[in-house]
């Protein structure tokens, strides 16, 4: 595959306008840490965003950060920590989508609309993609959103952007909403006996005023294979509950929510917490060399204990989002296994992707679902890229 | 002046045929045809545009909205929806050759599902109603926009409507799980659920906000949160704006993220406690009211940290709520500070910018000026979290020319907002208000693309047509459209 690297704006619309004019198939990318999400790309060059790197504007009292779509994750990471803020969505600093271990480009994660075990009580990626400029399949350059944090000007162009694995228009520059980041986190660690009884855990904590902003479930198995100590030395399955914010907060909410769970739990704190919960984030346990097909599901919180006794076989799976998210593990990377997923899944609503499998899978099988008439979806990419030049196949099979 | 879409006369001709034709597919009593009935329907909260459209139908279920739409499909009729007609945009502005769709009659709540922490609700049901239907277990609807007592939750997804509190808990596009939506063919849709996050394309992200031009909305599955235990405000005076400014920018690089952070200049605070009798100090030039909420122990210890920011920037009057309600009366002022404006002057004209915070003092400044220029008098509140500007711009509609140069005022405080690297609206909509200035922020390519979004929904633009975007092209037309120097092809073709 050919690779094109631009340095410049002007080069990056010359090349997408030439591929529209040759109706040249074009993969885009970031930095290729998530080239194993979606479906194989199947073009004869490839736009690599890698030169387009670089925050611009960086204002953290107006909670806003303007950065080229090449900007590397770490550094915008390392940005924010200075000033003590970070990305609320809480992307995952990790190697699952693809091989290698580098995080990402931002424009990456926007695309993918990747956020992380906080996305339940702080919004996803699309919830902070406040605005953008990018070059759509004509070899237009246009913007859409703003770069305040307030924003109903037009229609809410980000939020398609978020998630459309760059088969609509090509990032160049996004802004971003930063939040403070919390101060401390506790985790209340809570051995169960099985899943039905963490998971009913979480239900119920959830809907008290403890402001839980990460809420997981490992079985047995999963925790086992943890890097924390404490809690692979449980040997028990577990339902984790992440409380974070000022000392005083953190310290008080705590207390409150052990004394409402009753049995006995324990307390993360700080080091182990964050480690817990960067584990879970990444799916490390899951990622044994011989995977085949991981699967992640966004589900109705209520169900993901049914989910989880229907799909999770032999214990390579774990509940995050306190039920709403469940990361499974398949032994059978096959289409007919894809169908089982998807009816379970389907039946009590919700949907699947597979985030990791065989590329000879992600070509059978449509790794995104389609959640909508198959004709609207196709209209609206061809809204921005009538030719089909952009990314095609990756999101949807046949465009 | 506001030019519409070219009228329709062999809809207009066809009034009593298509009255009788909707009577067929919705109750005939819920079709309403009689020109002093559909006076009611004719205007919204933009109530400087009046006009009643050519019929309302008003259905009482999805399957009937279905049938409209797909009638008015195949007849080429355009539709205007409606919730409650609250849009300080125009956003429900009826067009004489349309009809107008209200979906009143749908206002159930579904069901109440705590364990997925949502409620599933029909679009007429007022915001407020979501809340009060869910209060007795502790739980709220967060998007609080100041008509909560009145307005849809089906308007408040086409409007994306914001409130008081979004800083902290999102505006309404944060706090949806699905949708059910009619498409312009009568296609009916179902997207999200109770489940977070699209797979693919984010249809539910791009139908909010989209002011009622890409599908009408049957039917909303809202996120419901747990109350906080307490909540707290506190009240602070200052010397200038700019130092009122510099205590919110202050408080926030502190990381703290108020739930509410409301900011109001000296002839709104006048205004107010005039009214209201709040306590308000009167000598402030910039009033701050900052609201906490949490656990008791977090409420404490932030609150200490805001009042230390406050002195430190030079309060001049310093006030924490010591109980629920004088909180209740802190916020009494603020939320009372439109009708208290009414008071003080025949009309007033609000506005609804946002710009980086940073720039507040110039672009008060700047308005001040305007202010003298036009002969207009301005109060100003302002989310001054995120930045979101509400000018009120004091007017009487019954002096000639007031109207206009309000209207002017208004235009060139947009464009300030703009120019300092804001945007035309923060949470009202474009509607037929700010559509016209769309350039000044978006240029032509811009706008082109959003566009060609709508036709992919709305290919013959029946939907909404004349809200949002300034001109008019056919779909064929943009698909192919090539721009050179800001000048478009096809000159002569009929643009509104």
């Amino acid at each position: 595959m050919q690779r094109i690297q631009p340095e410049s704006i002007s080069e990056i619309v010359e090349t997408v306008r030439s591929c529209a004019e040759a109706r040249r198939p074009l993969a885009i990318e970031g930095s290729g840490s998530k080239s194993g999400l979606g479906r194989p790309v199947d073009a004869e060059a490839m736009l690599s965003l890698r030169g387009l790197s670089g925050i611009r504007v960086y204002q953290p009292d107006e909670l806003v950060l303007t950065a080229w779509s090449g900007t590397p994750m770490r550094e915008i990471w390392d940005a924010l920590a200075e000033k003590r803020q970070h990305l609320a969505f809480e992307p995952a600093a990790s190697t699952l989508y693809g091989s290698g271990n580098d995080a990402g480009t931002i424009g990456g994660v926007l695309a993918g609309n990747l956020s992380g075990p906080r996305r339940p009580s702080a919004g996803a990626a699309r919830d902070h993609f406040l605005g953008f400029s990018a070059v759509n399949g004509l070899g237009e350059e246009f913007k859409a959103g703003g770069k305040v944090v307030k924003n109903v000007t037009g229609y809410d162009l980000p939020k398609l952007l978020a998630g459309s694995m760059g088969t609509l228009a090509v990032m160049l520059e996004v802004t971003v909403k930063v939040l403070p980041a919390p101060e401390k986190q506790r985790t209340v660690m809570m051995p169960v006996s099985d899943v039905v009884a963490g998971h009913r855990c979480l239900i119920t904590q959830l809907q008290e005023a403890f402001e839980i902003d990460g809420a997981a479930f490992l079985p047995a198995s999963v925790a086992a294979r943890s890097s924390v100590d404490l809690v692979r030395a449980r040997g028990s399955a577990l339902a984790l509950m992440r409380l974070t914010g000022s000392p005083v907060s953190v310290a008080d909410r705590c207390a409150a929510l052990r004394a409402a769970v009753g049995s006995p739990t324990e307390e993360l704190h700080s080091a182990r917490s964050q480690a817990l919960w960067s584990e879970i984030n990444e799916v490390a346990a899951l990622l044994p060399a011989e995977l085949t097909a991981l699967w992640r599901l966004s589900v109705p919180p209520a169900s993901g204990a049914k989910i989880a006794a229907e799909l999770g076989e032999g214990g390579d799976w774990l509940m995050d989002w306190g039920g709403g998210r469940l990361w499974i593990a398949r032994r059978n990377a096959t289409v007919e296994d894809t169908a089982l997923v998807r009816k379970v899944v389907e039946a009590l609503g919700g949907h699947a992707t597979l985030v990791r499998g065989p590329e000879h899978l992600r070509k059978a099988i449509d790794v995104f679902p389609m959640e909508a008439p198959p004709s609207l979806l196709q209209r609206m990419k061809a809204a921005f890229d009538p030719h089909g030049i952009l990314n095609p196949g990756r999101l949807y099979r046949d465009w | 002046m506001l030019t519409m879409p070219a009228l329709d006369e062999e809809a207009i001709s066809a009034r009593e045929q298509v009255a009788a034709d909707l009577a067929r597919l919705v109750a005939p009593a819920s079709v309403i045809a009689a020109p002093a009935a559909l006076k009611a329907y004719e205007s919204d909260g933009l109530t400087a545009y009046r006009q009643p459209p050519l019929v309302a139908a008003l259905p009482g279920n999805t399957a009937e909205v279905a049938a409209v739409l797909r009638y008015c499909h195949e007849r080429k009729l355009k539709v205007v929806p409606r919730g409650s007609g609250t849009s300080l945009s125009g956003g429900a502005l009826p067009l004489a050759d349309g009809v107008l769709l209200g979906l009143g009659k749908l206002n159930r709540i579904l069901e109440i599902d705590y364990d997925n922490r949502c409620a599933i609700v029909q679009p007429g049901v007022p915001n407020l109603a979501i809340s009060h239907a869910v209060a007795e277990r502790g739980f709220y609807y967060a998007p609080d926009p100041s008509s909560q007592i009145a307005c849809s939750i089906g308007g408040n997804v086409a409007e994306n409507s914001g409130g008081v509190h979004c800083l902290k808990y999102g505006l309404t596009t944060n706090n949806l799980l699905g949708l059910e939506v009619v498409l312009m063919d009568g296609d009916v849709m179902r997207v999200g659920g109770r489940h977070f996050d699209a797979a693919g394309y984010d249809l539910m992200g791009i139908l909010t906000g989209s002011e009622g031009l890409l599908g009408v909305v049957t039917e909303v599955t809202v996120r419901l949160l747990r109350r906080p235990p307490t909540a707290r405000a506190l009240l602070a005076g200052f010397a200038s704006n700019e130092a009122a400014g510099e205590a919110v920018a202050a408080i926030i690089a502190a990381g703290i993220i108020p739930a509410g952070m409301e900011m109001m200049d000296r002839p709104a605070v006048a205004a107010v406690e005039d009214f209201v009798h709040a306590g308000y100090p009167l000598e402030a030039e910039g009033l701050l009211i900052v609201e906490l909420d949490g656990t008791v122990a977090e409420v404490d210890e932030l609150m200490g940290h805001v009042q230390a920011i406050a002195q430190q920037k030079g309060a001049t009057s310093l006030r924490v709520s010591q109980s629920e309600q004088e909180r209740l009366t802190f916020w009494a002022g603020r939320k009372a500070a439109f009708p208290a404006v009414g008071r003080i002057s025949p009309d007033y004209y609000c506005m609804d910018g946002t710009i980086p915070r940073s720039k507040l003092p110039l672009v008060l400044n700047r308005m001040a000026e305007m202010s003298q220029r036009f002969g207009l008098r301005v109060a100003n509140v302002f989310h001054a979290g995120d930045g979101n500007l509400h000018p009120l711009i004091l007017y009487d509609a019954n002096k000639a020319g007031d109207l206009e140069r309000a209207e002017q005022f208004g235009a060139e405080i947009l464009k300030l907002c703009v120019e300092v690297g804001g945007v035309l609206t923060g949470e009202h909509g474009v509607g037929v208000e700010k559509r016209d200035l769309m350039p000044t922020m978006f240029s032509e390519v811009d706008l082109a693309q959003q566009m060609r979004l709508k036709c992919a929904f709305d290919p013959e633009q029946l939907l909404n047509p004349g809200k949002v975007f300034p001109t008019l092209h056919r779909c064929a037309e943009l698909g192919a459209m090539h721009v050179s120097g800001g000048k478009l092809p096809f000159p002569d073709l009929p643009r509104f």
